[in-house]
């Protein structure tokens, strides 16, 4: 029997890490993300993980000490969010690079300046193109749940890439919601050992990690990260397939809700998600054929599978809470729509920034998405694909 | 070891660059990087001793009679720190390829 708890999204994420028990966290403390490293280390302290806790000076060192730790032979856990992300960034390649399976909880915050510690993606979407596969968590019960099940992905020999479980700062990690808990012997039992091929402190074989790699090697070393990012996507399928034996709960590459019949829809991550359905819902009732594709996985991008859910659909909204400032639109509607034109489905598709800086998305506001594609749906030619969405503009 | 080179296919390679064996250093001829290369004349040369314990690169061999005999250009980078102490003009400096 799972247990019934009510948690905040960074307990969530904490009791996730205290049942996971790696060899080693190292993490410093940032706004929204500081509680999970708060609770760990009261856990450490209790003797409730058998964990080595670094109590680091920066986030440059949280990850550097997460890197050593892990090709020395160890499962290592951090947890950070926006700036303290951004000062990991030279070692976030780093991780991904060597090829350690690393995971971290990204509680999602903007990325300054100026100073705002409140939720949006740009931290997340500043290190989209780094090799970390990234996973969105709507709901308190799927950031616990997608640390559960992360390093069974990133410690596959297919994947062998850190990853990092996203959910909303404050919006999620602060607010307390019903949640389920798996039984800690069930979770030791689904994450399993860690039993690396090749690490450093395996005193049979010397090795050396991270060499020089010039002009003749490097182009191939990055195609091998490429092939294993491809190949991750079955290996989150196959793991999900595990954990919903385990938990009951079904977990795909995106969740469609209510998209099957849809004429309009919305792509969203994270939390909005939440507040979309509710509009869905609401607009079904009026007759309206509104529908949500709702990201998990980021990356590796599932182009093909988001581009053919959404190829019956008449027109489609795509969200991001984070703002390229490319000129074009977000990240994850140029992901979407080069996804559609690569497998011939396009759908007429407009973006929306939306959230930024923790700006509240109201149902109203999510409502107002729906009303527009109900208009651009009738257009031959969408005028101004690039939208905002509860911007003071003049 | 496994013998990685520049034609050897991503598949093949090793994971990230890693190397699962020991001791390789020797294995990259670092001499490769040298512009200019000491020349050895020794005629000139009174097995004085200076040269070899200045050498960054250990590539001035020495016999066990304690005399030194002809570069080891695999590992010399060209530095010319030897030419340089050398008092009796026994080692010249000249640009590679001329």
């Amino acid at each position: 029997m799972s247990i019934r708890e009510r948690l905040s999204g960074n307990e969530a994420a904490a009791t996730a890490m205290k049942q996971i028990n790696p060899d080693v966290v190292a993490a410093f403390p940032i706004t929204p993300s500081t509680e999970i490293p708060q609770y760990f280390s009261t856990f450490v302290d209790n003797g409730q993980v058998d964990t080595e806790f670094v109590a680091v000076e920066s986030e440059h060192s949280a990850m550097s000490a997460c890197i050593g730790a892990e090709a020395a032979g160890s499962r290592a856990m951090t947890a950070t969010s926006a700036n303290g992300l951004s000062l990991m960034w030279e070692m976030i390649y780093i991780a991904s690079s060597l090829r350690l399976p690393i995971v971290m909880s990204l509680v999602n915050r903007a990325v300054s300046g100026p100073l705002n510690i409140h939720n949006d993606h740009s931290d997340a979407m500043g290190v989209r193109d780094s090799g970390w596969i990234q996973l969105f968590s709507e709901t308190n019960q799927e950031a616990y749940d997608n640390l559960i099940m992360a390093h069974r992905i990133a410690e596959n020999k297919d994947v062998l890439l850190p990853l990092m479980v996203c959910q909303d700062g404050f919006i999620t990690s602060h607010s307390i919601e019903n949640i389920e808990l798996i039984e800690d012997e069930k979770v030791k039992e689904f994450v399993g050992k860690y039993k690396p091929e090749h690490y450093l402190l395996n005193k049979k074989e010397p090795i050396a990690i991270g060499p020089l790699d010039v002009q003749a090697y490097l182009f191939e070393h990055k195609y091998q990260q490429a092939e294993a990012m491809r190949r991750a996507k079955q290996v989150i399928l196959d793991v999900a397939k595990d954990f919903e034996k385990m938990t009951g709960r079904k977990y795909g590459l995106f969740e469609e809700y209510r998209l099957d019949d849809a004429e309009i829809a919305i792509v969203c991550m994270n939390s909005t998600a939440g507040t979309t359905k509710d509009v869905v819902d609401a607009l079904r009732e009026k007759g309206i054929k509104a529908g949500l594709l709702k990201i998990r996985v980021f990356r590796p991008f599932p182009a093909e599978e988001v581009a053919k859910a959404l190829s019956h659909l008449k027109a489609v909204a795509v969200l991001d809470k984070a703002d390229s400032l490319n000129g074009v639109g977000g990240a994850l509607f140029e992901d979407v729509v080069s996804g559609m034109y690569l497998n011939k489905n396009t759908v007429p598709t407009v973006s929306y920034v939306y959230g930024i800086g923790g700006r509240d998305t109201t149902s109203k506001e999510i409502e107002s998405v729906f009303n527009d594609l109900m208009e651009d749906r009738k257009k031959e030619k969408i005028e101004n694909p690039y939208r905002y969405i509860g911007l003071r503009k003049e | 070891m496994t013998d990685i080179n520049k034609d050897t296919s991503a598949c093949k390679m090793t994971i990230a660059g890693n190397i699962y064996e020991a001791g390789n250093a020797r294995e990259f001829k670092t001499g490769d990087w040298r512009s200019v290369k000491p020349v050895y004349i020794p005629e000139k040369c009174i097995q004085c001793g200076l040269c070899f314990p200045v050498c960054p690169e250990d590539a001035i061999p020495v016999g066990k009679d304690q005399k030194r005999t002809d570069f080891n250009y695999d590992y010399c980078k060209g530095c010319g720190v030897c030419a340089k102490v050398c008092p009796f003009g026994a080692i010249t400096m000249k640009v590679e390829g001329e």
